[in-house]
């Protein structure tokens, strides 16, 4: 038997609703459902069966990439509990969170300029280390006090580390080309 | 993705791009975010005795569009006193610089760094209503 369409991601990987995830329980359901849904088992179906088994490949897929990424995972999460997190509109940011910002961009600029690479592994883990420490009050927010508002907040922070973060691998890789 | 000529020419040659002292009380500061793109965006302005902006600048880490909006706001709020420049609207800036829609929320992000510019020096005036407000926001949240 194939399986059904889920309800919400979560539950297509029969995983609970929460942001703490069981992310190799959730590796494993995504490849068993890839293997059950996989095209070649369908190919000699009824086309309303091969059109199922494909719509189910697709939600597999985005729920796959949704929840193994924890900002994402979170924003999903909120989204459950009709909460936006308005990362479209709200550009209030905390003023000390800014400052920061702009300085690990000056320092992301200049090591950018030189090619310096060590410089940019060096911010590269200071970021990481700040997201890490987002996540784990993400977590508490979200799982523990389950205050929507304080966590929606920290993933309109995240989505800025999260960018930053991505910056700086490509250009270290444009560098070490 | 295609940039209109205006944005093209702000953002090759951005004007005003650079920063005021933040602890004069003539300048008011105000920075924002926008998480969607991670963009962030420092616009300063300072004004005369007679209350008018005089100067205007800018520092953006951001994309084209969030670039050529903010350069355009500073030659926008030159001799414009605070209330015309928070009536500035990001529509105008849209217009202005032919945004497209994926864009607006550059044009938002510039809108929201002036209003906070103008927030930041009202502050700062003694006696102003903002300042007794904001005092007095500070007493009632100290207090709670």
């Amino acid at each position: 038997m194939s399986p059904r369409p889920a309800q919400n991601h979560f539950a297509l990987f029969d995983l609970p609703a929460r942001f703490a995830i069981d992310l190799d329980a959730l590796n494993q359901r995504y490849r068993l459902i890839q293997g059950e849904v996989h095209p070649d088992r369908f190919a000699s179906s009824p086309p309303a069966e091969r059109l199922r088994s494909m719509q189910l490949a697709t939600q597999a897929n985005t729920a796959y990439q949704t929840l193994k990424q924890p900002t994402a995972r979170a924003r999903y999460l909120l989204q459950l509990h009709d909460i936006d997190t308005e990362e479209e509109r709200n550009t209030a940011m905390p003023a000390d969170f800014l400052m920061q910002q702009l300085e690990w961009r000056e320092a992301i600029e200049d090591a950018n300029e030189d090619a310096d690479i060590a410089a940019l592994d060096s911010l590269l883990n200071e970021i990481k280390t700040t997201g890490k420490q987002w996540q784990q009050d993400l977590q508490h927010a979200l799982d523990v006090a389950q205050d929507w508002p304080a966590a929606a907040a920290i993933v309109r922070k995240l989505s800025f580390t999260d960018k930053l973060q991505d910056e700086i691998l490509h250009a270290i890789s444009r560098h070490e080309d | 993705m295609a940039y209109s000529d205006k944005v093209l020419d702000h953002y090759e040659n951005p004007r005003n791009v650079g920063s005021l002292d933040k602890n004069d009380p003539h300048v008011g500061t105000g920075m924002v975010g926008a998480p969607a793109c991670g963009d962030v965006m420092k616009l300063q302005i300072k004004v005369n005795d007679a209350g008018i902006i005089e100067d205007a600048k800018f520092k953006t880490y951001g994309c084209g569009s969030a670039i050529a909006s903010s350069s355009l706001v500073t030659e926008w709020l030159k001799g414009k006193s605070l209330d015309q420049a928070a009536e500035i609207k990001n529509s105008a800036i849209a217009e202005e610089l032919a945004l497209p829609p994926v864009k607006i929320h550059c044009s938002v992000l510039a809108e929201d760094a002036i209003k906070a510019a103008v927030a930041d020096l009202k502050s700062k005036q003694p006696g102003s209503t903002q300042a007794r407000n904001q005092a007095g926001n500070q007493a009632t949240k100290e207090a709670v």
